[in-house]
């Protein structure tokens, strides 16, 4: 019996009677002798909860998170403050414990809130339908392509380098599967995507285009001539957004975009080294019954009264199965309760208040540090620099706690020397000047 | 239960309000207009309409609405292969150590060994209870995993020269399989169920061709059944030069007990929200890492976290291993859900081989105490047992007898549970059993807890026996009552908006 | 329509879709025993009017809370008209699959397919054989 079993000598004598087997092995006789284990598991032994935790910690402490350190590592996920309601809030059985809600007279609170996510993601990329989360960003722009090629039956995927790399990469796995080739446009000289060489990589062949929005590099993308040119020939625009800027930044459905997808982690959302996360997905309304995911919906129960439903069900895996939109199954409800609850604690005003943050602080970092910029152009909340020394500052930077950021070098050859420095509202002046001092220290081979 | 129960948060909202408040240090950066930092083509003119609501508001509404939902801290989920078992508390305190929860997945690698060797040695554990060396633990969910299984089974025939078509999937299969198949770009081909409830050989011999380039099964599979066949589907499979993937749905009957690649698997997934206790969260987050044979293994997805062994006598060393030229690449954005485990490797730590073997062995002593309640006078003549075996962690009951004999149908027994506060079986799947109640306890009910939902279902067919309509009309005392699922199919509203049109 | 019903005037193709056939032109819709297995009809898009049909293809599909059916064409032809009103009301199939629930008229192309299906009596034994 461990502390999450509970069978008694006495029960299993009972139950094994109420079978009517002479023992427990009996029950497993099915199994042929050729494939039984006939051994323990080679694992080490259980411990009490006191052990396990004092191990768990052990390894945690090896770590140098983000309150040990002032980082400025963005490129995707970002150390924002979370609200302590929110751990209240996620922390609660009846959101952390439920099953999916496919009983829904038993969910209403779940399928309320996927509703309220629902309509904020709406809000934010202003496009008219969202699902209720997919896994996270990358793999959402996968899904994204899918839908594309379902949509168009073309087999072209066109992608700026301006997407995330770890989504282009994604895109390229997942449409190897569905038997699609990607294509990629560069970025020109301000680090925004070449609307020439995008225009020409457009062709009657093209499902998608996909860019970002800002893109990897922070860059403010020209949605509206992008667009253009990717639906010249018919093919759908995609756009992979960093959910936080689009408070100040215009939406991408006021701008021709189709699809719109991003990774949900600044939206309350811990770092957790990369993962529970979600990623968003929304879309133009002739898309919904092409989405993938659950998408819940408003109806009325038996005696008129407002409820809430998963709906277009027959889109999904158990029903539609090799005909569905996706195969997703479990997604990341719990990631998206916290991504509704941050928006809504934020609210209309502390969004845009947030994002002007961002904004004013990033612009004073990319002023102050000293650095050739490598899109000097409008950014939101990331931008990338030369640095003549990276593995100098970084040595000097790290002896200072401090992280500068994300060194380009590893994804994009073409800026061999970049480092992405990202600023969220945890960021202060103090801390920008500091990075300031160090980087002027490298520059100046000032002793470490 | 008044009105305002039913209100949504952007209802709640009065301009002005406001829960957060800017930081604001004395020290701040000059002020800049924002026109001169975006442009105007570039700016946003319409501020999205989110609520403007105090904290207190924002708490109490989201409190209201959570007590709403039917949990597994209150009851019982008998729901068949989704392995419903205790979420251990323990593991929402260790997920929530800074240094896990507050770690950037960019971090330095030497920076962020405890996590690389928690993610190392969740791996070997994973590998142990699989009978499969190589792990990834990349893939965020079942599904996920799935895809991963076939996009390796892709790479490794195209590496060998040997593009195929198909893929053969059980007509017993979790919708996912082929869901799965199709987008990673293959025919589904359905293999029939012997009267016994396995695979039925014949049929499988007959369609196991060299256009075939996997068999996915799951063993037990979702009729509860353990697979007496397997060595010899293993033989057919395999001597057509096709992969056999396992899907990890059921592994909570065979841990400690058999493992699918000492069945001839050579790829797993895990769902490490059903066997492993991640929290469902009301439908994720979870993870499915995969574990795969020799062959396999060089087209596992970049990055591998990897050990070397340490320099000058010192510790071993954890990295990420991008420097693999067969990979299939990326699945998704940095390593996977840590997060989930976090959680896991708590599990497997505070358990050990020998309490995951008794985790299983508890799982199926509970099914088939269970099934022997529910085959008694009084329930058994109206849900027949669909396969009459011993089953494994799960076993499927028909509502047959309920509806020609009662008139009333799964669904309505389904719904009348709910007045009973337990949580229905898994209904209508596997699509082979008519009006099919899929009933999977797992390890962590206690025999009283069956014995009462045994007496549930007891008194719910007699009940239905003076008076079917009761459960027809059920249930009564949910928040809601049966809603209007084609209302909201046929005229979707799935966001809700300030100027509202009676339609 | 809440009683089964096989009007005797219909042809009926063993996916359970019937035609009516007037002088060169076919009408096309789903069966009682269709529309009763699939619950009540959500959506369906019609195809466009132009578009060929051809015998045993698929030319749509119709839609319920619970699943989705594809729909066989029991005769080819060249599509010359759509029921537009079951965009708004596709309802309208459960109840009145063989009157208001039809779903397209084509010009036959070759009228001669029509001796393959089955009348009224021969698919009403072919459900009950199952």
């Amino acid at each position: 019996m461990s502390r999450y079993t509970a069978v008694t000598e006495q029960d299993l004598k009972e139950m094994l009677g109420a079978i009517g087997v002479g023992s427990l092995d009996d029950l497993f006789a099915d199994i042929p002798e050729g494939v039984r284990l006939g051994r323990a598991i080679d694992l080490p032994d259980g411990r009490s909860e006191q052990e396990v935790h004092e191990h768990l910690a052990a390894l945690a402490a090896r770590n140098v998170h983000a309150d040990a350190e002032i980082s400025f590592l963005g490129a995707g996920m970002y150390d924002h403050y979370v609200p302590a309601l929110i751990d209240t809030l996620l922390s609660r059985s009846e959101f952390l414990t439920p099953y999916t809600p496919y009983q829904p007279e038993v969910s209403q609170g779940g399928l309320q809130v996927m509703f309220e996510y629902q309509t904020a993601i709406s809000e934010l990329t202003g496009l008219p339908v969202s699902n209720a989360s997919v896994y996270e960003g990358p793999s959402a722009v996968a899904a994204a392509g899918y839908l594309a090629k379902l949509e168009t039956r073309r087999t072209k995927l066109v992608a700026s380098r301006g997407l995330h790399p770890h989504s282009r990469a994604a895109l390229a796995t997942h449409a190897a599967g569905y038997g699609m080739e990607v294509v990629e446009v560069p970025l020109d000289g301000a680090a925004a995507t070449d609307l020439d060489a995008l225009a020409a990589a457009v062709d009657d062949d093209t499902a998608a285009v996909f860019v970002q929005q800002p893109n990897f590099l922070g860059t403010v993308e020209q949605l509206g001539e992008l667009g253009e040119a990717a639906k010249s020939t018919g093919a759908m625009f995609i756009c992979a957004a960093d959910p936080l800027p689009l408070g100040v930044l215009k939406p991408p459905g006021e701008q021709g975009v189709d699809i719109c997808v991003g990774e949900g982690q600044s939206l309350g959302n811990r770092l957790d080294y990369g993962g529970p996360s979600f990623g968003f997905f929304a879309a133009s309304d002739r898309f919904i019954r092409k989405m993938p995911g659950r998408i819940a919906g408003e109806t009325v129960d038996a005696e008129g009264r407002r409820g809430f439903v998963l709906t277009l069900q027959t889109r999904e895996q158990h029903i539609r199965r090799e005909k569905a939109t996706h195969n997703i199954c479990t997604a990341q409800a719990l990631n998206a309760l916290a991504g509704v609850i941050y928006l809504s604690w934020l609210g209309k005003r502390g969004l845009i208040e947030l994002g002007e943050l961002m904004l004013r602080r990033t612009h004073y970092a990319r002023e102050t540090l000293g650095l050739e910029p490598i899109n000097p152009g409008p950014v939101v909340r990331e931008f990338a620099v030369h640095v003549p020394d990276l593995d100098g500052l970084f040595e000097r930077a790290h002896a200072e706690g401090i992280n500068p950021g994300y060194r380009l070098g590893r994804d994009y050859p073409e800026y061999e020397d970049g480092l992405l420095v990202a600023l969220t509202e945890r960021r202060t002046k103090a801390h920008i000047d500091r990075l300031g001092r160090v980087v002027a220290a490298s520059r100046e081979g000032v002793p470490a | 239960m008044s009105e305002s129960d039913t209100i949504t948060i952007f209802e709640r909202s009065r301009e002005g309000r406001r829960a957060f408040v800017a930081p604001a240090p004395d020290d701040e950066v000059p002020e800049v207009a924002i026109e001169e930092l975006l442009p105007e083509g570039a700016r946003r003119e319409r501020p999205a309409e989110l609520p403007e609501v105090s904290e207190p508001e924002l708490v109490r509404h989201y409190t209201t609405l959570s007590s709403k939902n039917f949990h597994l801290d209150e009851g019982f989920y008998p729901l068949g292969s989704c392995t419903m078992k205790h979420n251990p508390k323990l593991h929402e305190r260790v997920a929530a150590l800074p240094g896990h929860a507050r770690l950037h997945p960019l971090q330095d690698p030497e920076y962020a060994q405890g996590a690389l060797e928690l993610m190392w040695s969740l791996q070997g554990a994973l590998a142990e209870v699989a009978g499969l060396p190589h792990v990834s633990l990349q893939p965020s969910a079942g599904s996920h995993g799935e895809l991963a299984g076939l996009l390796l089974t892709r790479a490794y025939h195209e590496a060998h020269g040997e593009p195929r078509t198909k893929v053969l999937t059980p007509d017993t299969a979790h919708g996912t399989n082929p869901a799965t198949v199709t987008m990673a770009g293959y025919q589904v081909v359905k293999v029939g169920t012997a009267p016994d409830g396995g695979v039925d050989l014949d049929d499988l011999r007959a369609k196991a061709d060299a256009d075939v380039a996997c068999l996915m099964l799951t063993n037990p599979n979702t009729l509860g059944l353990f697979d007496r066949n397997i060595e010899e589907i293993e033989r057919i499979v395999h001597d057509a030069g096709a992969t056999l993937y396992y899907d990890g749905a059921n592994l909570n009957a065979v841990m400690g007990i058999a493992r699918p690649g000492d069945m001839g698997f050579d790829i797993v997934h895990f769902n490490l929200h059903k066997t492993f206790t991640q929290p469902h969260g009301g439908g994720g987050p979870g993870a499915g890492p995969i574990a795969v044979s020799d062959r396999i293994e060089p087209f596992l997805p970049v990055p591998q976290v990897v050990r070397q062994p340490g320099r000058n006598g010192s510790a071993p060393r954890f990295d990420l291993d991008y420097d693999r030229p067969r990979s299939i690449g990326r699945l998704r954005g940095f390593h996977g859900n840590f997060g989930v485990f976090v959680r896991t490797y708590a599990y497997i730590r505070s358990l050990g081989g020998d309490g995951l073997k008794e985790a299983s062995q508890v799982a199926v002593l509970n099914a088939n105490y269970l099934k022997a309640r529910l085959a008694e006078e009084g329930v058994g003549e109206y849900l027949p047992i669909a396969f009459d075996r011993i089953c494994m962690h799960e076993f499927v009951l028909s509502g047959r007898g309920a509806k020609e004999r009662l008139g009333i149908k799964t669904l309505d027994i389904a719904k009348r549970m709910l007045d009973h506060k337990v949580h229905p079986p898994t209904v209508y799947f596997p699509l082979l059993v008519e009006e099919a109640l899929m009933i999977e306890p797992t390890e962590t009910e206690t025999k009283e807890r069956l014995d009462h939902f045994a007496a549930v279902v007891r008194s719910i067919l007699e009940e239905a026996r003076e008076d079917p309509e009761i459960a027809r009309g059920a249930p009564y005392t949910t928040p809601v009552r049966r809603l209007d699922e084609a209302g909201a199919a046929k005229r979707p509203r799935v966001r809700w908006r300030a100027e509202e049109e009676n339609d | 329509m809440a009683e089964a019903s096989y009007p005797d005037d219909l042809r009926y193709h063993e996916e359970h879709d019937w035609a009516r056939i007037d002088g060169d032109q076919a009408t096309f819709g789903v069966t009682w025993y269709a529309q009763d297995a699939l619950g009540e009809v959500v959506f369906f898009d019609p195809p466009a009017v132009g578009a060929s049909v051809s015998k045993d293809q698929t030319y749509a599909e119709v839609e319920s809370v619970k699943a989705v059916s594809d729909v066989f064409a029991p005769l080819s032809g060249e599509i010359v008209e759509v029921n537009e009103a079951l965009g708004d009301s596709p309802e309208r199939i459960n109840a009145d699959p063989y009157g208001e629930g039809w779903m397209i008229k084509v010009r036959m192309s070759d009228p001669s397919e029509a001796d393959s299906l089955m009348d009224a009596a021969a698919y009403k034994e072919m459900l009950e054989n199952g």
